[in-house]
């Protein structure tokens, strides 16, 4: 029901590495680590500045593609990868966008499962990609139904 | 660095998964309200994946003077729930000169794997 999508681009949203949600999001999957958190620590280290955990790019607005619709509630999250060319620098600004990578359905043992990859990038001022994350939603029957599709 | 990393997790707390919320904008209610995990068909609300692959990566912060994570793929096998006594671990699978690749897992009380997949660690030179 997503094949039209596939290749289907969203606009670039600005986004900064916010020290405080950088900190915050740190503190939630137990890693306070200095060189996510303390100003002095950053400074010295190899970085010049504090960096964001790996799996940060989640508070990022990576923009809307057009046509997209997905249920807010039912999805499974199946897959997620990221690539990295370097850490995020606190304080540092990214161009952060969407392309629907591809679908694809298989009939499995709760009916026909939809699987939607969806890749997300993060560039800098230079239009250089910086990281890039991809995400592997599972929809199920159930929601499908539900989505009346 | 080490070529086998672990650590266990204290038990999950809905507090966790309550910060973990509000910190990534993830407000699906399955990981935070139990009336909506039960219309959801789940015994009660289950972490995010996303919460147990963060924690993953603690692993590997203490390193990061020597290096970062370059490649990060995650596979989520079974849902965490509240309680839960987590590990993770990382075993060294290759090492190069540029990088170290290792497989990386999560699993419970009962030793069932929750997310497994794999970390390449880019060396500085």
């Amino acid at each position: 029901m997503y094949y039209h999508l596939i290749g289907k681009q969203s606009n670039k949203v600005k986004n900064v590495v916010e020290r405080g949600l950088v900190k915050r999001f740190a503190e939630s999957i137990r890693d306070a680590h200095p060189l996510f958190i303390d100003e002095q620590v950053g400074k010295q280290s190899r970085y010049g500045e504090n960096i964001a955990p790996s799996t940060f790019p989640r508070v990022f607005d990576f923009g809307t593609v057009h046509g997209l619709n997905l249920p807010n509630k039912g999805l499974i999250h199946g897959e997620q990868v990221y690539q990295y060319e370097r850490p995020l620098l606190v304080n540092e600004v990214l161009y952060c966008y969407t392309v629907i990578d591809g679908y694809d359905e298989k009939q499995g043992k709760n009916g026909l499962m939809g699987f939607l990859k969806i890749k997300r990038y993060g560039e800098d001022a230079h239009e250089k990609v910086v990281f890039m994350e991809e995400s592997t939603i599972i929809i199920t029957e159930t929601v499908r139904k539900a989505m009346q599709i | 660095m080490q070529e086998s990393l672990e650590t266990i997790l204290e038990p999950v707390t809905r507090m966790d998964l309550i910060k973990y919320s509000g910190a990534s904008g993830d407000f699906n209610p399955i990981h935070t309200i139990d009336e909506e995990a039960e219309k959801a068909g789940l015994p009660g609300i289950i972490a995010h994946g996303m919460w147990t692959m963060g924690n993953l990566s603690k692993l590997f912060t203490p390193y990061y003077d020597q290096g970062f994570i370059q490649g990060f793929q995650i596979r989520f096998s079974g849902m965490v729930f509240l309680q839960d006594v987590i590990t993770l671990k990382a075993e060294l699978n290759e090492a190069k000169v540029d990088y170290l690749d290792f497989n990386v897992k999560a699993l419970n009380q009962n030793e069932k794997v929750v997310l497994k997949g794999k970390v390449r660690f880019a060396k500085y030179r």
